[in-house]
């Protein structure tokens, strides 16, 4: 599977390789530091009643985004991971 | 010795248990809670290992030494000054991998660094098992694993530590790019750490579907929410009533010590100091010592970040950070903390916004006011069970009307004084710990009931002496109070209220605890005493002074929502630096409580209330 996509449209159990960040300084900075560089997984455990925020695993780290951020990561699609 | 202990400082992610390690390691109570941010400032503390004393400094958790944010920039400074004679990165066990980056980044900087791994408790409970040594040999630095919570593995550091402010010079690292860091960190973390049991990890995922899921999520936190109040409520009632009995016992051995001395001097002292000091300390004490060691063991549990996760979507409508929901929690504390820790918002215009709204929450000073009065007048004589719980739920409304505030009071600040969309943000969500049940009780019980005590002796006494006075020393035919009272009286009116609870307000400024006291001391200044924990007296007397369920209702709102207190004035000015936006966080409560009490009153009197 060769799929470019927004964080942001992750389902809850999907996952992702990041390939871009496309987001403001500051985030794209927070977000490094983070670990969130190129060829990082990315996987939506869970949403918030209203669908955002979302959480996200990170380099073991659960980390909570709103959509906005999110939406400036791209992924590349990755098969689900065994949870 | 003329020469300075060496130092060494600790600096790590947010929420890796560093103030939990410090406090083990030099013996202080540094707050400590499940989340991230949880220490704002730096901490100094020495300790003494093999007959040398060494000075310890807690930094603030960053996750980057980019110097961007001033949590980073007062860590950046502290490492690359050469301050320290050793830099020890604290990780976290259950998340390595994102926690080697920081150790990674330190070891560029400078080559005295120890990597202590702590959480190793935490690690074996998930089924993690670090090779300490794999992973020493691949970073070049020593690796220490502790367990900081329980006392593991703290000698071993200690050892770690003195060699490691010893005198040779290590070199620092080449310095590498975001990604190299990212990567490097990425494989010692996969050839170093074995994960033997999913099933723990599992129920990790589980536990949050249920605690932080679309359907379960908010009604779970209003429930344990609902059962903390209650159990303060129900719980509260028996120790309140043992406490003022016992103070009206001493009470009156202290009038009759007191049976040589002047009239007035006797008068002054037990009606006086001794009455409000009493009636602060046995009605406040109870319910702060049941609800929090409650509390703080749903901040050890992690619980916290997951309630501003749920509530992040209406902050967000709201153009404030979902971190606001933390500040809040800890505003329901302490109003103070609840300013200070508004220093976890990077951006300045949120922050504001979140120390601004602050006192919007009740703080603990509050509860038993508004226990005193929810019980008084809407709980009334259903007793047992019911009674209980109807208290708990009414508390509940009181605190959610404290959150919508907030809430609509940061919409109003974010289109007017304080425009702006909201910044980016990101939350950490850290794994559900087992709370340390014993600690956490013991420690915020003893920590806090010195703390309470104190305050109500520094603060409960004067303000007893000095309404004592004032009832006591008159002038053109009545006491000063009177025509204080009556000078209020007209304005305090127009909002339900009457001039000797507004007088009450006033006077506990300095602490929210007194004002009910202050108030029946001065209802009481000319009738007869009461016994104070007798809730029904109080019916009663305040019936008897012109108090109707509509008067209860101002009363209940004007207490919620007014000026706050002395200390949060000052913390805010500190904080921000500025006495208008200070002004500006007086009025913004004060006017919502003036108004809201008057909508109240005023409908209500056309209604006949």
């Amino acid at each position: 599977m060769d799929e470019s996509l927004s964080m942001a449209a992750l389902n809850v159990g999907e996952s992702g390789y990041v390939t871009q960040l496309t987001a403001q300084p500051a985030m794209e900075r927070r977000l490094r530091d983070l670990g969130l560089v190129r060829g990082t997984r990315v996987t939506c455990l869970f949403k918030s009643p209203a669908g955002d925020p979302c959480a996200y695993l990170i380099r073991g780290a659960l980390i909570a985004l709103r959509r906005a951020d999110a939406s400036g990561v791209r992924l590349e699609r990755a098969a689900p991971m065994a949870l | 010795m003329s020469r300075e202990a060496p130092c060494i400082a600790l600096v790590g992610n947010p929420n890796v248990g560093k103030s939990t390690l410090f406090n083990a390691l030099t013996g202080l109570r540094q707050h400590t809670g499940n989340w991230a941010g949880k220490t704002v400032a730096t901490a100094q503390g020495r300790f003494t290992h093999g007959g040398v004393e060494y000075r310890l400094t807690d930094l603030p958790g960053v996750y980057s030494l980019t110097a961007k944010s001033p949590e980073e920039k007062v860590a950046w400074d502290y490492i690359a000054s050469g301050q320290a004679d050793g830099v020890v990165v604290v990780c976290d066990a259950t998340c390595l991998e994102r926690n080697l980056i920081l150790a990674l980044q330190v070891l560029e900087l400078t080559g005295k660094v120890l990597v202590c791994v702590n959480l190793m408790d935490e690690a074996q409970r998930l089924g993690l098992q670090v090779d300490l040594e794999g992973l020493s040999r691949r970073l070049g630095a020593p690796v220490v694993g502790v367990s900081a919570g329980r006392q593991q593995g703290l000698e071993e550091l200690k050892d770690a530590m003195a060699r490691l402010a010893g005198p040779e010079e290590e070199k620092a690292g080449e310095p590498r790019t975001p990604e190299e860091r990212a990567r490097l960190a990425e494989r010692y973390a996969a050839q170093t750490v074995r994960s033997r049991r999913q099933d723990a990890l599992r129920r990790q995922r589980k536990l949050d579907r249920v605690l932080a899921s679309r359907l379960t999520g908010i009604p779970l936190v209003l429930l344990l929410l609902g059962v903390v109040l209650w159990l303060t409520v129900a719980g509260a009632n028996l120790p309140s009533r043992l406490l003022s009995q016992g103070f009206d016992r001493l009470g009156g051995v202290l009038a009759l010590w007191l049976a040589g001395a002047p009239a007035w001097l006797s008068s002054l002292l037990v009606d006086g100091v001794w009455r409000v000091t009493a009636w602060v300390v046995s009605v406040m004490l109870p319910p702060m010592a049941i609800f929090f060691p409650l509390f703080t063991l749903l901040e050890d549990l992690g619980y916290l970040p997951r309630v501003a996760f749920l509530m992040d979507h209406a902050f967000q409508k709201a153009r404030a950070c979902g971190k606001q929901a933390l500040t809040m929690a800890m505003s329901l504390g302490c109003n103070a903390c609840g300013v200070t820790g508004c220093r976890i918002i990077d951006s300045p215009r949120e922050r504001l916004i979140a120390t601004l709204t602050a006192s919007l929450m009740p703080c603990n000073g509050k509860f038993p006011t508004l226990i005193a009065l929810i019980t008084i007048f809407f709980v009334g004589s259903r007793g047992g069970l019911t009674g209980s719980l109807l208290g708990a739920a009414l508390l509940l409304g009181a605190l959610l009307l404290g959150a919508a505030a907030t809430l609509a009071c940061s919409r109003l600040l974010s289109a007017t004084v304080l425009k702006g969309t909201p910044s980016s943000f990101t939350l950490e969500l850290p794994p559900f710990r087992k709370p340390r049940i014993g600690q956490v009780v013991v420690r915020s019980l003893l920590d806090r009931t010195v703390f309470v005590l104190g305050r109500a002796l520094a603060v409960a006494a004067p303000a007893g002496l000095a309404i004592w006075l004032l009832a006591n020393v008159e002038a053109g035919g009545a006491s000063l109070l009177d025509w204080c009272t009556g000078f209020l009286d007209p304005f305090a009116r127009l909002f339900g209220l009457d001039g000797v609870i507004l007088m009450a307000f006033l006077l506990g400024w300095p602490a929210n605890e007194i004002v009910i006291p202050v108030m029946l001391m001065a209802y009481l200044s000319t009738g007869t005493l009461v016994e104070y924990g007798d809730l029904a007296a109080l019916g009663e007397l305040l019936a008897g002074q012109g108090w109707t369920g509509l008067t209860a209702v101002c009363v209940t709102l004007f207490a919620l929502f007014h000026w706050p207190c002395s200390t949060t004035c000052l913390t805010i000015r500190r904080e921000t630096g500025s006495w208008r936006w200070t002004a500006l966080a007086v009025v913004l409560p004060t006017a919502l409580g003036f108004g809201l009490c008057f909508l109240v009153a005023n409908v209500g009197r056309l209604l006949g209330l």
